[in-house]
């Protein structure tokens, strides 16, 4: 990485505690349960887990966006530069969203607003955040879209006229208007085809190096993940099962969750016969097992992983693992 | 563009065809002798006859159908069989009365219809939306004729605060504007209510709240804007409704309009009435079709660059032939 003496940044995100709940006629849907992790600043942290994990949730969390009903933040903290997101008010809160945070949408297709050009969306945030005359910030506009590689004139054509991958550079361009200090990359490629996901990443990647923001990059993909990100947590169920940097997690993964997950990976050097998939599905988040919600899946299971959910234990310096196993120094 | 619209008009001409041949066809298979009621009934059977012959009411159905096509494409839409005067005239008489009171029954649902139903969107299951549906469901459900017979009885005849009928000022417009287009507002506020629902959950809704915008910016600029196109159409199907509904109320109100005209004259089986009311009615109806049309493309710049890109394509068309032989 080319961040030097990482830990010497000041801590820009840190999420404690976050309990997310959705209340649906099913019962209450246990979307996010007890999330931590920080961010220092300029920083990339990789949030990667399957469809349903609570990955966007936790997103739309910080952002305090969880549709409401019948999402409910109910409770824990989400500090921004020492500010506690979750005790601002909607007006300061709205100062924050776009100018200190931005988010960059899974689904470009339906992200942009069909009736607007993308000039003017682009403009809008910044005539939100910055006090500039319209002229001025139609001119940001165009700049913006001439840093995310769409030529300037395009910028009266509405989104119906661009291409999926040229609309999520809209979406990043949108994003980055105001300089944010936090990007929020919410499956950026997911809706992209491969080439364009390469191009797209790069962008997302080169803007972060170049402008030294924090970024939150959702992903399934731990390619993306190794290309880019610095810390890694690996969420399940609601729970962030392993956490910890990139080599801790790509070198040592403890937690058996996150072994599945590199064992269903295809691997050019090592020669194996099938990929191993990890049996099972995902655990209906409205009715969540008593204990480890892994346990059902787990091929280490033992009667004491049913009887509550395991604590996060450190097994090496910032790297936390949520299994008994590791617990006993067994795990490996 | 303006091809568009030129195209648009052209396709006007069968549709009206189609109704000027159905009305007619109506009209000529109904009961009832015009020229006995002209006469009255001290008529004798000879002057009735004379009379059939003179207006050619002994015309085979083409022959009466073809001149009176070719009188309409002359601008004559026949003479009224009791007052002899030209049914254009007395159209013209009586439709700018009937467009007025249309006009601000649908100005009054518009402005009452869309903020209601907004309002329901956003305060989605509150009592302030539950109210609305409830109040809406009522508005459908009510006949127009019987609502405008109970305001009268309340409004009117109980606390004589509004006049019963006639036409002389704003105070005069109140009750038949309200009977005539609660249909309007309980639809159009329905209609709003679900369209908006629909976008409000989209994606980019999210997005404009990711940029810290304002939840009214985000209301009215964002999802309005995108959840226009229903409620413009229900605006414009509710305008012509309420054109040719007002027929029953202008009745009990005893407003000089369209709809009075054309229920006297069909009671009196004055056919060029009916038939010129009828036609004028589509007439309007098309023209608004059409004004609807172009407000789609004003509002949605997608059904805007549909429009433009056929002309491209020909263009581009053309194009290829001229390059092709060089």
């Amino acid at each position: 990485m080319s961040v030097k003496n990482p830990d010497m940044r000041p801590e820009l995100l840190q999420v404690k505690d976050l309990v997310i709940q959705y209340e649906t006629s099913d019962g209450i849907v246990k979307a996010v349960n007890g999330v931590n992790f920080s961010l220092r600043e300029g920083e990339t942290l990789g949030l990667v887990g399957e469809t349903g994990a609570g990955k966007t949730t936790t997103a739309l969390g910080i952002m305090r966006l969880v549709p409401d009903p019948p999402g409910r933040i109910v409770s824990g903290q989400v500090f921004f530069e020492g500010k506690d997101l979750l005790k601002e008010n909607k007006v300061q809160m709205r100062a924050h969203r776009g100018k200190d945070i931005s988010m960059i949408f899974q689904d470009p297709m339906t992200s942009l607003n069909p009736v607007l050009t993308v000039g003017d969306q682009i403009a809008e945030v910044v005539r939100i955040h910055e006090k500039l005359s319209r002229a001025d910030a139609i001119k940001r506009a165009a700049e913006m879209l001439q840093i995310v590689g769409i030529p300037a004139e395009r910028m009266n054509e509405y989104p119906h006229q661009f291409s999926g991958g040229m609309k999520q550079r809209v979406v990043i361009a949108i994003a980055l208007a105001c300089s944010p200090k936090l990007i929020i990359a919410d499956e950026p490629t997911t809706a992209l085809d491969v080439t364009i996901q390469a191009q797209v990443l790069d962008l997302i990647h080169n803007i972060q190096q170049k402008y030294q923001t924090g970024m939150l990059m959702i992903t399934h993909d731990l390619g993306v993940v190794a290309e880019i990100c610095s810390k890694v947590a690996i969420m399940y169920a609601g729970y962030i099962v392993e956490y910890g940097s990139i080599e801790d997690i790509f070198e040592d993964p403890r937690h058996p969750y996150t072994k599945g997950l590199f064992g269903a990976l295809p691997n050019l050097k090592k020669k194996v016969h099938r990929l191993s998939p990890i049996d099972g599905m995902m655990p209906d988040p409205a009715n969540l097992p008593q204990g480890c919600p892994f346990e059902p899946r787990c091929p280490h299971r033992t009667e004491s992983c049913t009887q509550k959910v395991p604590e996060g234990i450190e097994v090496t310096p910032g790297h936390m693992v949520r299994c008994i196993c590791c617990a006993q120094g067994g795990g490996k | 563009m303006s091809k568009f619209i030129i195209k648009r008009i052209l396709v006007m001409i069968p549709v009206l065809l189609g109704v000027t041949f159905v009305i007619f066809t109506m009209m000529y298979f109904t009961d009832g002798n015009p020229a006995q009621l002209i006469l009255g009934d001290m008529a004798t059977e000879e002057q009735i006859h004379e009379l059939e012959e003179e207006m050619g009411l002994n015309d085979p159905f083409f022959t009466r159908y073809l001149n009176y096509l070719s009188d309409l494409l002359h601008g004559d839409l026949g003479t009224s069989y009791v007052t002899g005067q030209p049914v254009a005239k007395e159209i013209m008489d009586r439709l700018p009365v009937t467009v007025r009171i249309s006009f601000c029954c649908m100005i009054f649902a518009v402005a009452v219809g869309i903020p209601a139903g907004i309002l329901s969107a956003v305060k989605q299951y509150s009592i302030l939306d539950n109210l609305s549906m409830v109040l809406a469901l009522v508005g459908i459900s009510l006949p127009n004729f019987w609502l405008a017979l109970m305001l009268v009885l309340v409004f009117s005849v109980g606390l004589g605060l509004l006049p019963p009928s006639g036409l002389y000022g704003f105070k005069y417009y109140i009750l038949p504007v309200v009977s005539i287009s609660a249909s309007a507002v309980a639809t159009i506020t329905r209609m709003t209510r679900s369209s908006m629902l629909e976008v409000i959950r989209a994606d980019y809704i999210r997005t404009a709240r990711a940029k810290g915008q304002s939840e009214n910016v985000v209301i009215f600029r964002h999802a309005l804007l995108n959840a226009l196109i229903p409620i413009i159409t229900v605006v414009g199907l509710q305008f012509a409704t309420t054109l040719s509904g007002t027929v029953v109320n202008e009745q009990i109100f005893a407003i000089p309009g369209l709809g009075k005209l054309m229920v006297d004259a069909i009671k009196a089986r004055n056919y060029p009435v009916v038939q010129g009311g009828v036609f004028v009615l589509a007439f309007i109806f098309s023209i608004l079709n059409l004004v609807i049309d172009l407000i789609y493309a004003f509002v949605d710049p997608r059904i805007r660059s549909q429009y433009v890109r056929k002309k491209n394509k020909r263009q581009a068309e053309t194009d290829n032939r001229k390059e092709v032989p060089a």
